[in-house]
């Protein structure tokens, strides 16, 4: 547990200084009360709110571990969005509801996958097809309408308390630790890092590097859905056109702040998740304090720039070289 | 002298890379650097050539300190290099390579023609007539390292450090070379020539200087050096017999071993004629042959990296299926490839993690190695190969080439093979580790495992094998057996088939 709190310090140390900042614009920022049914504040939104990018960004972790990338999850999330819309206002019930949404986020990755790992596709422009199409797909199976509906079950998983918990923060929470546990516990974390850092050798020492490859994408499409589900039953309806709009590069974002490279290889999926943090408190953050909301953007990109160079393992050399030069001169 | 090291160090996180070492170039000097793989050659250039911060020490170039902090600085104070995979741009012309950062102008834009003349102009003394305004790429290696070597010494002209330039060169190129070197000797530069081929350091050099684990052993004028001191210099102990074996240990056992695994009529259209080979049980085949005869595609045919177009393959149980690397693992072959870097290592995982890797893919994901027998596995192999790692979590990257080799050896040991493919395992390793090499080759052996060893030095294979294929142009010609097998009895089967007996249909 040392190692990764040693490994996650710097995206640890960044969140708690957000939140040190905002609560200067914002001094209530951290307070948490309980309304009797739910605990309520803006770090419960803040954590509720990162549901769609946090779950994106533990699938984005594990394509990324592969030295690839996938640009449709904002898209896919459309995909099962619309389709669960779709099922639930059929009269389907939530179990098959959810059940044909989710097998939508898995077709989405099966496609990815086998356009990279058995085609040959480049990542990039394998899932940028997806990207681009994939919308026209939601918006045939929504009708190019907004769907929208009111079963109270589904809307649930994007309003409901668990424990007084938002559910859908409960829900990510929940996604992060099982792939994390089945990534450490069984074999495939390593696998995944063998073939993200030399698929050649991986499979020469016998790692069905393909599978891996088309596992990766469905799991990424799988988790993708899961955030289309989210954000569909909290607006209680599908929009084809902007639900997980560019939300994709949010998750890859994520991802990178979370000190993942994308250069593949070794992968942490808490890293990942406490970027998603720290991007959706940069968002909540920034509305809280109160700035005009044409400045959103400018201000994000700010942070975002400030927080990668601070992270970028080239300065990391010149932090230790300053600190060198100024420890003596403070022990004059 | 022109170049003065005093006590150079460097420090690496958990390694002493250099202490202490002192070195000296006089003008007109060729200096052999030589040490095994991780004695500290590449530090000390990349510390001369401002790629490296020196921790302590002072150079002094014609007496005046330097302290260069990019190779763009040493070249400007006259220190400039040449490594082995040349660092030009293949996709521009010699001449633009030449003159690049320097280009002649007129008007502010480059002027071409005059570009092309001070070219030819830098060219003229080395004696190679080529087209400037060609791409660098369309040359051969020798071209564009002697391409590389002018442009350093139009740069630089104090220091020129040659970093196993010879590596991919054949032996009239290197003959070239070292015409060229010589007359840049002549001439007044000082010459640092780091390689891995000690007759050529004798050949070429005036003066040696050994180093090992980061210390300077010895500085040396070559005339007073026998290669047997030097490579005891070199390895800090008396050359172990390993490396003139006799093969008596595996070879000359009388009774014929039991056939273990029969290919017939393997091959594929393009890559190798189809042949047979019946592979005994302990015994050790050696593949034979120039670049590009069909060594490499013969392991990858038995291994399934490509699929073969024809043949069967039957051990005593029956059929066995080797189409894909994960059938042939299960069918109980390994195969440690040419391309340590491309093929063989994930360079950024640990030691530990490459050991296990083939066998944590053969086991399947679902149930993971545990944890301490991992780390059990990697311990027992980093003793038993003698794998030099500060500890198993090292990134085997880090490691030098000798050491990596190792693990990836370990990685199939590991597995228990019965077939082991091993294509040109001492490729680009030091002179210590290579006999190591040798050693565990023998060992294995004892031990009931069958090795196909393909290599390019034939000392190599004349120490190991029981018996030598030769081919030539993708095709099997010749096999030497027990007392036949002998470095003259090779070349001749490669230069004419018959000269030896010719490989005759099971």
């Amino acid at each position: 547990m040392g190692r990764m709190a040693r490994r996650l310090a710097p995206q640890i140390l960044t969140l708690a200084a957000l939140v040190a900042l905002v609560s200067v614009f914002f001094p209530n920022f951290i307070n948490i009360s309980f309304d009797g049914s739910r605990f309520v504040g803006p770090i419960i939104d803040v954590l509720k709110r990162s549901a769609p990018i946090a779950l994106l960004a533990v699938g984005m972790t594990l394509v990324i571990a592969t030295r690839g990338i996938d640009l449709s999850v904002g898209t896919v999330m459309a995909i099962a969005g619309a389709v669960a819309a779709w099922a639930i206002t059929s009269g389907l019930g939530l179990p098959l509801t959810l059940a044909l949404a989710l097998a939508a986020g898995l077709a989405a990755g099966l496609w990815n996958g086998a356009l990279v790992a058995i085609i040959g596709i480049q990542p990039i422009v394998a899932t940028l097809i997806l990207m681009t199409s994939g919308r026209g797909i939601a918006q045939l199976i929504t009708e190019g309408r907004i769907l929208t509906f009111s079963d109270p079950g589904f809307a649930f998983i994007g309003s409901g308390a668990v424990f007084g918990i938002p559910f859908p923060t409960v829900l990510w929470m929940a996604t992060a630790v099982a792939f994390a546990v089945l990534m450490r516990r069984t074999a495939l974390g390593l696998l995944i890092e063998a073939t993200g850092v030399n698929r050649a050798a991986s499979a020469l020492a016998g790692v069905n590097a393909t599978v891996i490859l088309i596992a990766v994408y469905m799991a990424s499409g799988l988790c993708a859905a899961l955030a289309g589900i989210v954000t569909t039953a909290d607006i209680r309806g599908a929009d084809a056109n902007n639900a997980g709009l560019w939300l994709e590069l949010d998750a890859i974002l994520a991802v990178v702040i979370g000190g993942n490279s994308l250069l593949g290889g070794r992968f942490s999926i808490a890293g990942s998740i406490l970027g998603a943090l720290i991007i959706q408190t940069i968002n909540t953050g920034i509305v809280l304090s109160g700035f005009p909301s044409e400045y959103n953007l400018v201000i994000k990109a700010g942070l975002v720039i400030i927080i990668l160079v601070l992270q970028s393992p080239n300065l990391s050399a010149d932090w230790i070289y300053l600190r060198s030069v100024l420890l003596p001169r403070r022990a004059d | 002298m022109l170049l003065s090291i005093r006590s150079l160090s460097k420090s690496f996180p958990g390694t002493k890379a250099l202490q202490g070492v002192d070195f000296d170039l006089a003008a007109g000097e060729v200096h052999g650097l030589l040490g095994e793989n991780g004695a500290g050659k590449s530090t000390l250039i990349k510390c001369l050539t401002g790629a490296y911060r020196r921790d302590g020490g002072e150079m002094f170039l014609q007496g005046h300190s330097i302290n260069p902090t990019s190779t763009a600085e040493a070249q400007t104070l006259g220190i400039g290099t040449v490594y082995q995979e040349v660092n030009l741009l293949p996709n521009m012309t010699v001449a633009q390579n030449l003159t690049f950062g320097s280009e002649p102008r007129r008007f502010g834009l480059v002027d071409a023609r005059m570009q092309s003349r001070k070219a030819r102009e830098i060219l003229a003394p080395y004696g190679i007539g080529i087209d400037v305004d060609r791409d660098l790429g369309a040359y051969p290696v020798a071209i564009r390292q002697i391409v590389a070597i002018a442009r350093a010494v139009e740069l630089s002209g104090k220091v020129l450090i040659l970093d196993e330039p010879t590596a991919s060169l054949d032996a009239a190129e290197v003959r070239l070379l070292f015409s060229i070197v010589g007359r840049l000797r002549d001439e007044g530069l000082g010459i640092i020539f780091v390689s891995h081929f000690l007759n050529q350091v004798f050949e070429l050099c005036d003066r040696v200087t050994v180093l090992r684990n980061g210390r300077k052993i010895v500085t040396a004028e070559t005339a007073q050096l026998d290669r047997l001191r030097l490579i005891s210099h070199m390895l800090g102990r008396e050359l172990e017999e390993a490396e003139r074996h006799d093969r008596g240990a595996s070879g000359q056992n009388a009774e014929r071993r039991e056939p273990m695994i029969r290919f017939e009529g393997l091959g594929r259209a393009g890559m190798i004629e189809p042949f047979d080979l019946s592979v005994e049980r302990g015994e050790v085949i050696g593949l034979a042959g120039l670049l590009g005869s069909g060594r490499t595609e013969t392991a990858q045919l038995m291994f399934g990296v490509r699929s073969a177009g024809s043949g069967t393959t039957e051990d005593a149980q029956g059929r066995v299926a080797h189409g894909s690397p994960r059938e042939a693992i299960a069918a109980g072959f390994g195969f440690a490839p040419e391309e340590r870097k491309a093929d063989g290592i994930a360079a950024e995982l640990s030691v530990r993690e490459n050991i296990i890797l083939a066998l944590q893919a053969r086991r399947g994901w679902m149930s993971r190695i545990p944890r301490a027998e991992q780390e059990r596995l990697a311990a027992h192999y980093i003793e038993k190969l003698d794998i030099r790692t500060s500890d198993a979590e090292k990134a085997i990257g880090d490691l030098s080439g000798g050491n990596q080799q190792k693990v990836v050896l370990a990685r199939w040991l590991a597995m228990n093979p019965r077939f082991l493919i091993l294509d040109e395992p001492t490729r680009g390793i030091d002179v210590g580790a290579h006999a190591e090499i040798l050693r565990l080759i023998h060992e294995i052996t004892a031990e009931g495992m069958s090795i196909l060893v393909i290599s390019s030095e034939l000392d190599e294979l004349v120490a190991v094998c029981d018996r030598v294929i030769v081919l030539r142009d993708r095709r099997h010609v010749a096999e030497l057996v027990g007392e036949d097998v002998s470095t003259d009895a090779i070349v001749r089967a490669i230069a004419k088939p018959d000269a030896a007996k010719v490989v005759e249909p099971a």
